[in-house]
């Protein structure tokens, strides 16, 4: 059993639950972002890492190497990447918006003022 | 390994923070410290645009975020048990689904064996690019990498229209 290998899995779940725990435990809405972002690059990690193979290189067809480590989960984190930094400024403008519908970004305090609204609506 | 543990490291402390300045800091150091692993791991095309994507623009995203919100977060009025809860036992059946994964840089991995081969070896003749990366990005799946395009445009008319309101209703009050 390689160790080396199961301790990058284990990283990588780690890092997966961290993000996850903040998105469901923080009440920031900023907060829950970034851990959402956290959550997404233990997902690169866990593709990158699968790709790896001691002693190749990186794709670069050259005659001067026979190895190359698997370029398939480079192109889909790629493109990955570039989705998640999407939706993460498209989140932080509804963030804005909703700072200043409610002037909170605190889920706890958006409710409140929900329960009040409808309570007195 | 040692960066791996640097990687976790960082993570906690993004947990365990409540300034959200901080936490946008700490997240540029976590995202610099990705770039390095996915060096270490061969990635080079992945390496540069987490480096440039990740820790600058997310960073600069955030930043902008925080200057129109507010910069700390506020104690919790619920103890955080059912989340931990939660998260401990969806780590728990990750790391058993690990024991049936194979090991790491197995070239024998059901990864390696099917379509890569014929990638590495035939790439360069039809597309000419010596990048694998590059010529499955652009030329294989190009289709792929406009329907990419698509979505950051939705995403960036999605922003433009969110925040246009906003200066719109400003300028009337």
């Amino acid at each position: 059993m390689n160790l080396t290998g199961n301790y990058s899995y284990w990283v990588t779940i780690f890092i997966m639950i961290a993000g996850l725990y903040i998105v469901i435990a923080r009440g920031n809405l900023v907060k829950k972002l970034i851990g959402l972002g956290i959550f997404q690059t233990s997902v690169y990690l866990l593709y990158i890492g699968a790709g790896k193979i001691i002693g190749g290189t990186a794709p670069i067809l050259s005659p001067a190497f026979s190895t190359y480590s698997n370029p398939l989960p480079h192109v889909l984190i790629l493109t990955a990447i570039v989705v998640g930094v999407a939706t993460l400024a498209l989140g932080l403008a509804i963030v804005v918006r909703i700072r200043e519908a409610y002037d909170s970004i605190e889920e706890d305090e958006i409710l409140e003022k929900d329960r009040i609204e409808d309570a007195g609506g | 390994m040692t960066l791996l543990t640097m990687m976790a490291l960082v993570t906690m402390a993004i947990v365990a923070q409540r300034n959200l300045f901080a936490v946008v800091v700490f997240g540029s150091i976590y995202s610099f410290l990705m770039a390095t692993v996915l060096v270490a791991l061969d990635a080079v095309d992945v390496a540069m645009t987490e480096a440039s994507v990740g820790a600058g623009m997310s960073t600069v995203l955030l930043l902008a975020a925080l200057h129109l919100t507010r910069g700390d977060e506020v104690k919790p009025l619920h103890r955080p048990l059912l989340p931990l809860l939660v998260a401990v036992v969806i780590g728990a059946a990750l790391v058993y689904g690990t024991v049936g994964l194979p090991p790491f840089s197995d070239p024998q991995a059901a990864i390696h064996t099917h379509v890569v081969p014929r990638y590495l070896n035939d790439s360069l003749r039809e597309t000419g690019v010596p990048n694998v990366v590059t010529s499955v990005l652009a030329s294989y799946r190009g289709y792929d990498t406009l329907g990419e395009t698509t979505v950051v445009f939705t995403a960036g008319a999605g922003v433009i229209a969110l925040l246009r309101r906003r200066r719109r209703e400003g300028q009337k009050r």
